[in-house]
């Protein structure tokens, strides 16, 4: 039997992948540009009489730091911080999110505290957490999970609501059962969701970070920091406030990344 | 072999209900097939989740070969008015999907959704993901998932609603082609009068508020239908007939 032939629409050759647009100057060279103009202002700022350090400051700092391997020690402290309270928050909100939008019962019973909860900046939790945690490690991260749990959470209980019922049906129709449809459907359907709630979970991770290591901290870069405020050691607050940065950014392209590999299936604007 | 039985349904609206179906019975025979037609929001695609399986009617009941559909099943395949493909398989992954869950093991569900995907001319496109298909491109690959299970009703929703005229003629000719030579049920709903009655043994006329049959057709005009019987008086008299009950519906109070 023959149904619906090739005919005449159908373009020859395989399908192109969508080009990215260039309008005139690569975007890398206008970043480029950007940070260069942008360190340019911060030397012309140090210069004009601004009480900060200029760029060759913060770089011998940065050099000595990290020859004496304060920096390596520090990056690696706040870094192992944020990623243990990363994961812990994104290993519980995936299930958590995926719970409340597939059963109305516990999206009843978890949706009030986790909306109360996203009103309090995990900041100020931090008082708590000293008091009932203690001045280790754990409330440090608590804080950090905290955060990165309510950003994703939220991410994903909203993709799994908003999967189309269409697709959900069509899955239906062709002989799928509930366990089916939700590893097969709902799961990639929301992907999408959840790696936009971890990019956001992410990024409040890094900025819980610093409050967290107030918390009676030996090493790490928010630590760093707040000694070096005591000494009025400018040049090492801006080695942080730049690790930092690069460090988040490095992370968020990592996620980036991962996000444009997994659903690239999806309909660009 | 399907049994409308008295069909209602309706739909709970702010403060009252809305009749999207009220009354309907059909039958519609063994490797019959049958066109929908009627206005927008007439009820046309929930009688067809009905009949899939996807919504159970408040009152009446409806049947295949004698036993009341409960669910959806493997002896019904359904396409979908928007395609429903799977945005994130590809091509080929969304016409294996049906075998995947009927347990059809890899070699011969392989080699059965190539079947399908090299009878709607989709060969070249068999590793893309939907977004790179034309919309026609995309109802072909919904017609392949949809016969790759092989059911014996087809429920076809608008199927080409969304493609030129040119397309849809071709499209319209090899449907019935592949139903001439493998028979099924087919339970077809349109807008297009010409479409109805090109494809169908009868065309179901239904008008809305609330969703009812009004008038059923008879096409007695033979298979196979060509380019010629579009324009045979035979042809234009049954299209008319089919678009004064379509059209001239008179208003319910
Ligand atoms: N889940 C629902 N909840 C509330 N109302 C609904 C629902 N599904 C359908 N309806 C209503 O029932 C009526 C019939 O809808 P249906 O989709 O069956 O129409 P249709 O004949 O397929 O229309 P179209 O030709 O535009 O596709 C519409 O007025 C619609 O608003
Ligand atoms: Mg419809």
């Amino acid at each position: 039997m023959t149904v619906v032939q090739a005919d005449a629409e159908v373009t020859t050759g395989s399908p192109a992948p969508p080009e990215r647009r260039h309008r005139g100057v690569p975007k890398t060279l206008l970043n480029l540009l950007s940070v260069v103009l942008g360190v340019g202002v911060w030397w012309g700022f140090s210069l004009g009489g601004f009480d900060i350090p200029a760029p060759p400051e913060v770089l011998k700092r940065g050099g000595e730091l990290i020859a004496d391997g304060t920096l390596a020690d520090d990056v690696l402290a706040s870094l192992g911080r944020v990623l243990a309270g990363f994961m812990l928050g994104v290993a519980l909100a995936v299930p958590v999110g995926f719970l409340m939008g597939w059963y109305g019962v516990v999206r009843g019973l978890v949706e009030p505290w986790v909306q109360f909860f996203r009103t309090i900046p995990p900041l100020a939790i931090i008082p708590l957490a000293v008091v009932l945690m203690g001045i280790g490690e754990t409330p440090k991260i608590f804080v950090i999970f905290l955060a990165s749990f309510l950003a994703c959470v939220i991410a994903t209980f909203q993709g799994v609501v908003g999967v189309d019922k269409t697709l959900i049906n069509a899955a239906r129709v062709l002989g799928a059962k509930d366990g089916t449809i939700f590893a097969r459907v709902v799961v990639p359907a929301s992907t999408p969701f959840i790696l936009v709630g971890m990019r956001v979970g992410l990024g409040s991770s890094w900025a819980t970070l610093v409050a967290a290591e107030l918390i009676a901290a030996q090493q790490g870069l928010g630590y760093r920091m707040q000694s070096a405020q005591l000494y009025y050691d400018l040049p090492t607050i801006f080695v942080g406030l730049i690790s930092i940065g690069v460090l988040g950014l490095l992370m968020d392209r990592v996620l980036l990344f991962a996000e444009r590999r997994l659903t690239n299936w999806q309909e660009r604007r | 072999m399907i049994t409308i039985d008295r069909v209602g349904k309706s739909f709970a609206m702010k403060n009252d209900r809305f009749v999207a179906l009220e009354n309907v019975s059909l039958e519609v025979a063994e490797n019959e097939f049958v066109t929908i037609v009627g206005p927008s929001g007439c009820g046309k695609t929930t009688l067809m989740n009905i009949l899939a399986g996807l919504e159970t009617p408040d009152a009446g009941q409806a049947l295949v070969r004698g036993a009341r559909i409960t669910g959806p099943g493997p002896d019904r395949g359904v396409i979908f008015q928007q395609y429903a493909l799977f945005p994130w398989l590809t091509v080929r992954k969304n016409v294996e999907f049906g075998l995947r869950t009927a347990g059809v093991p890899n070699p011969e569900r392989r080699e059965r959704a190539q079947h399908f995907i090299d009878l709607v001319g989709l060969h070249d496109f068999a590793d893309a993901l939907p977004r790179m298909l034309s919309g026609g491109m995309k109802q072909r690959c919904a017609i392949a998932r949809a016969y790759a299970v092989n059911p014996s009703i087809l429920l076809m929703d608008e199927p080409f609603g969304a493609v030129d005229a040119l397309t849809r003629v071709r499209l319209q000719e090899q449907l019935l082609q592949t139903w001439s030579q493998e028979k099924r049920t087919v339970v077809f709903i349109t807008h297009d009068v010409d479409e109805a009655v090109f494809l169908a043994n009868r065309v179901v006329v239904m008008a809305a508020r609330p969703g009812r049959i009004v008038e059923i057709v008879d096409v007695d005009l033979p298979y196979p239908r060509t380019e010629e019987l579009r324009l045979s008086p035979d042809f234009t008299a049954l299209r008319n007939r089919v678009w004064s009950a379509v059209y001239h519906q008179e208003p319910v109070a």
